[in-house]
């Protein structure tokens, strides 16, 4: 019996000892810096202050804010929009070339980020792919100016995190059973009012894993503003960065990051709400 | 109609996904230095990047990093799986809520927040660190892989097991990794590609010491990246195809 303790309190130690130091004690450190106050020699001072949470409410930042927020809202949702479809119609595809079509969307993420971002620059220029594109074909006669905008921002927050919207979509719409829509036909509803009463709550799982994954780091990605989006298309993250790295308020940039973790925990608290709200509509319906 | 429909769409959206890298491994082979005019195949930027080596010294500790934070994140994460699935402790509903955290709080906090303990300890900033913020931020992508499986099992063969005398050792070794290995292999592969990709937490955490990939591209890109790093990025994408593949046919054989 001695043994049995050995390995379970080896794994249950390994995991709490490491879960604490690197995830709870930062965590609360970053909360605890939010309340203190700057100081130029030593970063932080000890003093107790409220100063930075009045400070998120200089209308400077709350328009970082909502810009943040919107920008984060509308990638999520083209990508939604469009990664539906998408993780659908592999779902649709003979068995056997499904984890190819899996696969390559997963390739991409084998070439760093930065880099892709980077090669998306290149494209979205004004000399670029794109307009060379579109002007050899005639639908254009002067080049667009993309890069630097709102759109290039969107375009490359889209590039990097449609993958993350794909994926679970693809396997919660696998999991579908098609009995389902066959009893659904069967019933007498229409193509559109299947989808809209059985697929969508059925895979909704699946839509709130996904709409997650891209809109918290669509949050905080500060690369893609900083590559892309030339200096009106701020996001959270590059400000927060910039308090960290160049400014060195360190209190203001920790109550910035406490705001932005609320706002995901708030979030994720509504996603999971609708989404139980939603199985619960399906089983009353049953 | 509907099926020339659906073809279009997929192929328009790996298009999109895939001619960012298409145009980076063009312009690998590409004479002229600037933007994507074709000015003749040319394998000078393959000669630069093997002269540059401040790049290649950056590729090496990216791909130590990677190799070892996801080995260490699987080996952590399968074990944090397997109490999570065997085992009641009172700590139970914070490794939880942890995990939980990791995964839902975005990079750039956990960049900061991990930076700040770092300093706290006085640790110094480079391989130590970008490793253990490496493990940690693989860690529950592991977990969730590993979880799903293990929770498909019979929990009778586990009783059995025990019935028979095995320890929790080698019930562990004997039973449930086997069992486990795919979902434990795919969470390795994650670990590894997410650690290869990350850019936010890496900037934080790493010092001048020890620089990695994204960081020497990332102080690069603003004047403009030098197609070397395109001929790195080109090598690094087939090497990894070639890795992917031939473990796919390695596990392949086995069945």
């Amino acid at each position: 019996m001695k043994h049995t303790n050995t390995f379970r309190n080896f794994a249950i130690t390994l995991i709490v000892g490491w879960l604490a130091v690197f995830v709870f004690v930062p965590n609360l450190m970053i909360l605890v810096t939010s309340f203190l106050t700057r100081d130029d020699v030593n970063l932080i001072q000890y003093t107790f202050s409220l100063d930075s949470y009045l400070r998120l409410f200089d209308p400077l930042y709350l328009k970082v804010v909502f810009h943040s927020l919107k920008m984060a809202c509308v990638a999520t949702g083209i990508c939604l929009l469009i990664g539906y479809p998408f993780a659908y119609f592999i779902a649709q595809m003979p068995k056997r070339w499904q984890p190819l079509a899996l696969f390559l969307v997963i390739v991409p993420f084998w070439t760093n980020s930065l880099i892709r971002a980077y090669a998306l620059k290149t494209i979205l220029g004004m000399r670029g792919l794109f307009n060379w594109s579109l002007m050899s074909l005639g639908i254009i006669d002067h080049p667009i100016r993309i890069l630097y905008t709102e759109t290039a921002v969107i375009i490359g927050l889209i590039y990097i995190l449609l993958p993350f919207m794909v994926l679970p979509l693809y396997s919660s719409i696998e999991k579908l059973d098609k009995r389902l829509l066959e009893a659904s036909h069967d019933l007498g509803a229409g193509k559109l009012q299947t989808f809209w009463r059985i697929v969508i709550p059925l895979t909704m799982p699946g839509i709130i894993a996904g709409c997650l994954l891209v809109f918290i780091p669509a949050m905080g990605m500060f690369y893609i503003p900083d590559l892309l989006g030339g200096a009106k298309n701020l996001l959270v993250g590059n400000v927060i960065k910039s308090q960290f790295l160049d400014t060195r308020d360190w209190p203001f940039g920790s109550a910035l990051s406490v705001m932005l973790t609320l706002l995901m925990a708030l979030l994720v608290f509504i996603y999971y709400r609708v989404g139980k709200f939603l199985n619960k509509k399906v089983e009353l319906h049953d | 109609m509907t099926k020339l429909f659906k073809s279009s769409f997929l192929f328009v959206l790996y298009a999109y996904l895939y001619i960012p890298i298409i145009v980076l491994i063009a312009n690998s082979f590409n004479q002229s230095r600037f933007g994507f005019h074709w000015q003749g195949f040319s394998m000078r930027w393959y000669e630069a990047l093997f002269n540059n080596d401040s790049l290649l010294t950056a590729a090496g500790h990216s791909i130590t990093i990677a190799l070892l934070s996801a080995t260490a994140a699987t080996a952590i994460g399968t074990l944090t799986s397997v109490a999570l699935y065997r085992y009641r402790f009172r700590s139970k509903a914070m490794v939880n809520g942890m995990l939980f955290v990791v995964m839902m709080s975005p990079d750039i906090v956990m960049a900061i927040a991990l930076l700040t303990l770092f300093l706290a300890l006085g640790f110094s900033l480079g391989f130590w660190s970008l490793l253990a913020a490496h493990i940690t931020f693989c860690l529950p992508f592991v977990v969730v892989t590993v979880y799903s499986r293990l929770n498909g099992f019979d929990k009778n063969m586990l009783e059995a097991a025990k019935d028979l005398g095995a320890t929790e050792g080698t019930t562990f070794w004997k039973i449930i990794f086997p069992l486990a290995r795919p979902a434990v292999a795919a969470g390795w592969l994650l670990s590894f590609t997410l650690s290869l990709d990350d850019v936010i937490i890496s900037s934080f955490v790493t010092g001048p010491d020890y620089q990695i990939l994204p960081l020497r591209i990332y102080s690069m890109v603003k004047i403009g990246v030098s197609p070397d790093v395109n001929a790195l990025a080109t090598l690094l994408l087939v090497a990894s195809l070639f890795l992917v593949v031939l473990a796919q046919l390695l596990l392949k054989d086995k069945k």
